[in-house]
């Protein structure tokens, strides 16, 4: 049945000047950003101060991988680009996709494209972690181990913090974890204050700046597990998340359990970004900016946001951190970079296209 | 083909606070459109809410056919209860056929998402509401018409048997008002069970089989809508003077009492 009367404009007659949104791609083109992921990838770790071709890294690769090839390339280079280059690009991918999808998330959760990850107070808490674990103990795992420690307690705090004020909208949360965010900075200063100006100090600052200098394939191990699986979780649930985006009571007249699911986003975001923090130190920018850029490209829609952010925030952390280590003859902190070559990028971006939310 | 929605002994109240209304009774049933009307305040979208499952209630229970609310999934209470909500603007850009297609939310496994046959339901949705032509078009840049129409068309995909309705006819033109009235009613004629509030009691007489008074507190009535809709009634509700008028094309209308000085 057809209602006769229509409320809306004549359907023969579509004014030329709206825009339509993208319709879903083929199946071929959507493989196309998986290519280009893997195409950074050869070139991060072929990227560096000591000259790789990129034949070279896909014949060291393919040894590495067993594949039988005539070892006939000088040894150094297995060094450079299995052990030195290849955890940090892993890294990067790593840290880069988890913190793009966990920032996806939470603008979707929020209703807000103002939302980064950080939102709920977990590089704050974490910071602190790492810098009291800088002061006290100097050891590389405890300053992760404290930093991811502390950035879950904060989270944790804030949500615990919303539950008290028994107000179950998603605003409640989000001041609690900017209450929470400004204790543990205080609580930084004050481990900053108290830190050796000469020794202690400038490892913190540059700490909180981020790197991925330090990576080593035992630290990634340690972050791999946790930050995929709850990408995963996130690229599983990537529908219910539209559905959320709505608002709490409309998703629940939908059928979705919307406080159990914000629940549920929460801990995957907290884990990713808290693991993430705990090797890189804070690197910002990232989980608010590729978001926004992976909505212009594919639409709002999460089924194609997910993967979309995933797949830009790696490519643009390997570059970033390409940048990082070969810019100048020091490394330059990422948390420098990742904002100073994405600001004008994104300004760019902003003035041309549509943003993909209203 | 057709659920019953039946509430007994209703009462709601924010936590710590007097209750907003007690002992609300009503049940509305298939093919039959049932108005609530009240002063503004009086809780009438609260009490939808209530109906649709969504906030717990004080006392009493909420009946889809035989089921309870209180102990359905939210899943299963949205296959048999669909809810249109006042017209909103979502924070992201999302095209029509999208926004429609989350009515087949209640049908999917946590980890799906929607199939083709989804988007031909909801295709075959937009159709039944005309507006098929909308289906790329960024939701946020549809017109107040237009979005309740696609917001309709969601609640046709849902495929739920009963239908609630907070104010419809807010913030519609003259003609939006009266052709959203007559869909209302088409979709009752379907079979669905229609409940809805109001502002306007013309549009109770309009299309309501069965109408409810909610003011101070309490359920002031609840019957078929020529008897409950009496110039006493309406006048007691709204605290002023009304007269009921019955036109010679059959139609009824309300007006305000004129004052003399």
């Amino acid at each position: 049945m057809v209602w006769s009367n229509p409320i809306t404009r004549n359907s023969t007659a579509l004014p030329s000047n709206r825009p339509y949104p993208r319709r879903p791609r083929p199946t071929l083109g959507s493989l196309a950003p998986w290519a280009g992921v893997a195409a950074i990838f050869c070139v991060g770790l072929a990227w560096g101060r000591y000259p790789v071709s990129v034949s070279d890294v896909l014949r060291v690769l393919g040894h590495a991988a067993g594949l039988p090839l005539d070892h006939d390339w000088p040894g150094v280079l297995d060094t450079v680009v299995m052990q030195v280059r290849l955890p940090r690009v892993l890294a990067a991918m790593l840290i880069g996709g988890g913190l793009s999808v966990a920032g996806a998330a939470f603008q979707g959760l929020f209703r807000n494209p103002l939302v980064s990850p950080y939102i709920l107070g977990v590089a704050s808490g974490a910071g602190f972690g790492a810098a009291l674990g800088i002061l006290l103990w100097n050891s590389p795992w405890v300053i992760q181990g404290s930093a991811f420690f502390f950035g879950m307690l904060a989270v944790t705090a804030a949500w615990g913090m919303s539950r008290l004020y028994r107000s179950s909208g998603p605003m409640i949360i989000i001041l609690a974890g900017v209450v929470v965010g400004a204790f543990f900075q205080s609580l930084l200063s004050l481990v900053k204050y108290m830190a050796d100006p000469d020794d202690k100090l400038p490892v913190i600052v540059y700490w909180l700046m981020g790197s991925l200098s330090s990576m080593t394939m035992d630290r990634l191990l340690t972050v791999c597990l946790p930050v995929g699986v709850c990408v995963l979780g996130l690229l599983l649930i990537r529908w219910q998340l539209n559905v959320l985006s709505l608002g709490d009571e409309e998703a629940r007249t939908l059928g979705v359990e919307a406080g159990r699911l914000r629940l549920g986003v929460i801990v995957a975001v907290t884990v990713i970004t808290a693991s993430a923090v705990s090797v890189s130190g804070i690197i910002g920018w990232v989980g608010l900016v590729v978001p926004h850029l992976a909505r212009m490209l594919v639409g709002p829609d999460y089924r194609r946001l997910i993967p979309a952010s995933l797949a830009l925030g790696a490519c643009y952390l390997v570059l970033i951190d390409g940048l990082a280590r070969n810019l100048t003859a020091t490394e330059i902190p990422l948390g420098i970079l990742t904002a100073s070559v994405g600001a004008p990028f994104f300004a760019v971006l902003l003035g041309r296209g549509r943003t993909g939310w209203a | 083909m057709g659920l019953t929605l039946h509430a007994e002994n209703l009462s709601f109240a924010y936590p710590g606070r007097d209750a907003v209304w007690t002992n609300v009774g009503l049940t509305a049933r298939p093919g039959r459109v049932l108005s609530i009307l009240g002063p503004n305040g009086t809780g009438k979208s609260t009490l939808l809410l209530c109906l649709a499952g969504l906030i717990p209630t004080r006392t009493g229970r909420v009946l889809a056919g035989d089921r309870d609310l209180a102990s359905l999934s939210r899943r299963t209470t949205a296959r048999a209860i669909a809810m249109v909500p006042q017209t909103h603007s979502p924070v992201f850009a999302y095209r029509a056929l999208d926004i429609v297609v989350m009515g087949r939310t209640p049908h999917l496994g946590a980890f799906a998402s929607p199939s083709d046959a989804d988007f031909h339901a909801a295709r075959s949705a937009m159709e039944t509401m005309g507006i098929q032509h909308l289906e790329n078009v960024s939701y946020s840049e549809t017109s107040g018409g237009e979005r309740q129409l696609i917001l309709f068309a969601r609640s046709l995909a849902q495929g739920a048997d009963i239908l609630l309705l907070d104010e419809p006819t807010s913030h519609l033109d003259f003609g939006n008002q009266a052709r959203t009235l007559s869909l209302i009613r088409s979709l009752a004629d379907r079979g669905l069970t229609v409940i809805m509030t109001t502002h306007f009691p013309d549009h109770a007489f309009e299309i309501s089989d069965q109408t409810a008074l909610l003011a101070r507190g309490r359920l002031q009535a609840v019957g078929a809508t020529g008897e409950v809709l009496s110039p006493e009634a309406l006048s007691s509700l709204y605290g002023l003077g009304v007269d009921i008028h019955r036109l010679s094309n059959g139609k009824t209308v309300c007006t305000v009492r004129r004052e003399d000085p």
